[in-house]
């Protein structure tokens, strides 16, 4: 599958109000349709234009505020592949993870709208096709890359009746 | 090397002696939902293989974001958190009982030296009590549900410095608003800020929680003060069901950062739309017309915040066409303002006192604005469409402000009600 960047109107200090609206997040359970609404506040029409596999690509503090699951959820419900972000709000990075969402750090000033990317998490490279560029990620952390592995924190509960990182 | 507060909390709560940047499993005192997150807990929970909490003590729902519920689907979210509670014969805050953030300290589920989850993004707002407590996502914290436990990574902190003496007609929120300006939004993300100085020591407890209430704001997991007497004192009158165990940072703590402000010369602040960050003294905005008011929420719900607010109104009618809304923080607080003669007050101005909960501030009902209307308010959020609707204009303010801007009907400085203050 190719995968090719999406960008907002919006670049930094993207929250997760913005993400979902508390008017649709406290009323609407069906992950699926929560997604048809993502950025209207700040993109209208933006959650539109996603295809299957796309990435989403913003600046700074991306998922900031409020702690609502249905963020991450909806982003990966609407079809987002992976999020690529300068770096990322601490309790949005966590939800990310704990339901298998890929979310990595990396400089997105060299990635347009509409460029072709291959996210190696492994390597820790992504590969910009449309420009012919290597960017570097910031390494995950060792237990992020472990509950990713396993799926989410629920799988990583599940498999070992608990929390084993080590 | 001595160690932070944070270092210290976590290291209490897990088998190691830690340090910023350590990841460990520990330990949880005690967690929480509300009505925003708790479906997904429950869902996630039911996900696991397990079928109880791990101690049922310590877990309460809290419906306060809709309380009462809007709407057929949030509705449906209540009563799968009613069933859940049932189930697992856990504790439950239903409508008319309050906002989480002001319940769980004040009912005595959080002293000093805990940890504590909370699947809400201002839950850092006990870090006031010397709590560690910080924000999750409902995952998370059905995980903590069943096992009693979670992984953190030991943050490293942020020393802030708040000196001088506040004027008067300027509180604890323009501290913090002040702060938030300087840091920014993204200034202490993933960090922890302890907080010292006169000008918090000389605050009372109420007071200090919503300057910890916003720590969140600046990106930061917990904003820590140490326990003094006023802490102590507070904490034993709440009648927590463990022994306080006040936890100070070692002299010789590391600290990423040292920032050290003086209040004395403050003038009330006003964060304006859409950031919490974009903040401004409150003289700069005498122009600024407000449609609709709102005094509550976990930043500023409290009794004394009621009080301030009060002083100003009594006796006066709100400006013409202005919608005022007021909700106490919780029950315990809403039976002591109609004691005091300030409900009263409130309705006899032409506020509208709302059931105890936090609706407004994230638009779910109870006063979602008008196209091109501007609110003003006293919560800790002012983003796009925070209050409902999207093309409407959010400033964030003290009670103080709040209530004179709601009596003239554009942004004022309540020094200008300087006998009322």
């Amino acid at each position: 599958m190719k995968h090719f960047a999406r960008r907002l109107k919006v670049n930094d200090n993207i929250n997760t109000d913005y993400v979902i609206s508390g008017r649709y997040k406290f009323k609407i359970q069906d992950p699926k349709e929560l997604a048809g609404h993502i950025f209207e506040d700040i993109d209208p029409g933006f959650a539109a234009r996603i295809k299957e596999g796309d990435i989403l690509i913003a600046g700074d503090n991306f998922g900031c505020g409020s702690s609502r699951e249905q963020a991450p959820q909806a982003l990966k419900m609407a079809g987002f592949s992976a999020v690529v972000a300068k770096n990322f709000a601490r309790i949005f990075y966590r939800n990310a993870f704990n339901i298998g969402l890929l979310v990595v750090e990396c400089n997105t000033d060299f990635i347009d709208d509409g460029d072709e990317l291959e996210i190696d998490a492994v390597s820790g490279k992504i590969q910009n096709k449309s420009k012919g560029l290597l960017l570097d990620i910031k390494p995950v952390p060792p237990v992020m890359k472990k509950l990713l592995e396993d799926g989410g924190v629920v799988e990583h509960f599940k498999k070992y009746g608990g929390f084993k990182f080590e | 090397m001595g160690k932070t507060i944070s270092e210290k909390i976590l290291s209490d709560h897990s088998d190691k002696d830690l340090k910023a940047g350590d990841v460990a499993v520990c330990d949880v005192d005690f967690c929480f939902g509300q009505d925003g997150t708790s479906s997904i807990i429950i869902d996630s929970f039911n996900k696991l293989g397990v079928d109880k909490a791990f101690d049922k003590s310590k877990f309460y729902m809290v419906i306060d974001h809709s309380a009462p519920s809007p709407n057929i689907g949030v509705s449906a979210i209540h009563k799968k958190m009613r069933s859940f509670a049932r189930s697992l014969n856990v504790g439950m805050y239903d409508i008319g009982c309050g906002v989480c953030h002001q319940l769980v300290p004040q009912n005595g589920h959080v002293t000093c030296g805990d940890l504590v989850l909370g699947a809400d993004s201002h839950t850092c707002t006990y870090g006031a009590i010397n709590v560690f407590s910080t924000g999750v996502g409902s995952t998370d914290l059905a995980v903590t549900l069943a096992c009693g436990k979670n992984w953190f990574r030991v943050p490293e902190t942020i020393k802030v410095i708040v000196n001088g003496k506040l004027p008067k007609g300027v509180y604890s929120k323009d501290i913090i608003l002040s702060i938030v300006k300087d840091i920014g939004s993204n200034g202490a993300t993933y960090k922890a800020v302890e907080f010292y100085g006169e000008a918090i020591t000389s605050l009372s407890v109420d007071a200090r929680l919503t300057i910890s209430n916003m720590a969140v704001e600046i990106g930061a997991k917990v904003g820590l003060m140490e326990a003094d007497t006023k802490v102590l004192k507070w904490v034993a009158q709440k009648g927590s069901k463990r022994e306080p165990k006040p936890v100070h940072a070692d002299i010789d703590a590391r600290y990423i950062a040292v920032k050290t402000y003086d209040v004395s010369k403050l003038k009330p602040q006003v964060a304006k739309p859409h950031a919490v960050d974009n903040v401004s003294d409150v003289d700069k905005l005498s122009d600024v017309k407000i449609d609709q008011a709102f005094l509550g929420t976990c930043t500023n719900g409290r009794l004394e915040d009621l009080v301030a607010a009060a002083r100003i109104l009594k006796g006066r009618t709100i400006f013409p066409g202005m919608k005022f809304m007021i909700a106490p923080a919780s029950k315990e607080i809403y039976i002591e303002a109609m004691k005091e003669g300030i409900i009263e007050t409130f309705v006899k101005s032409g506020s509208t006192v709302l059931a105890p909960g936090c609706g407004p501030c994230v638009g779910t009902h109870n006063g979602v604005l008008a196209d091109g209307e501007a609110a003003i308010s006293t919560a800790n959020r002012n983003f796009k469409g925070r209050m409902g609707n999207p093309n409407s204009f959010i400033y964030l303010a003290s009670p103080a402000t709040v209530a004179a801007s709601a009596l003239t009907g554009r942004i004022t400085d309540p020094r200008e009600f300087k006998n009322r203050l």
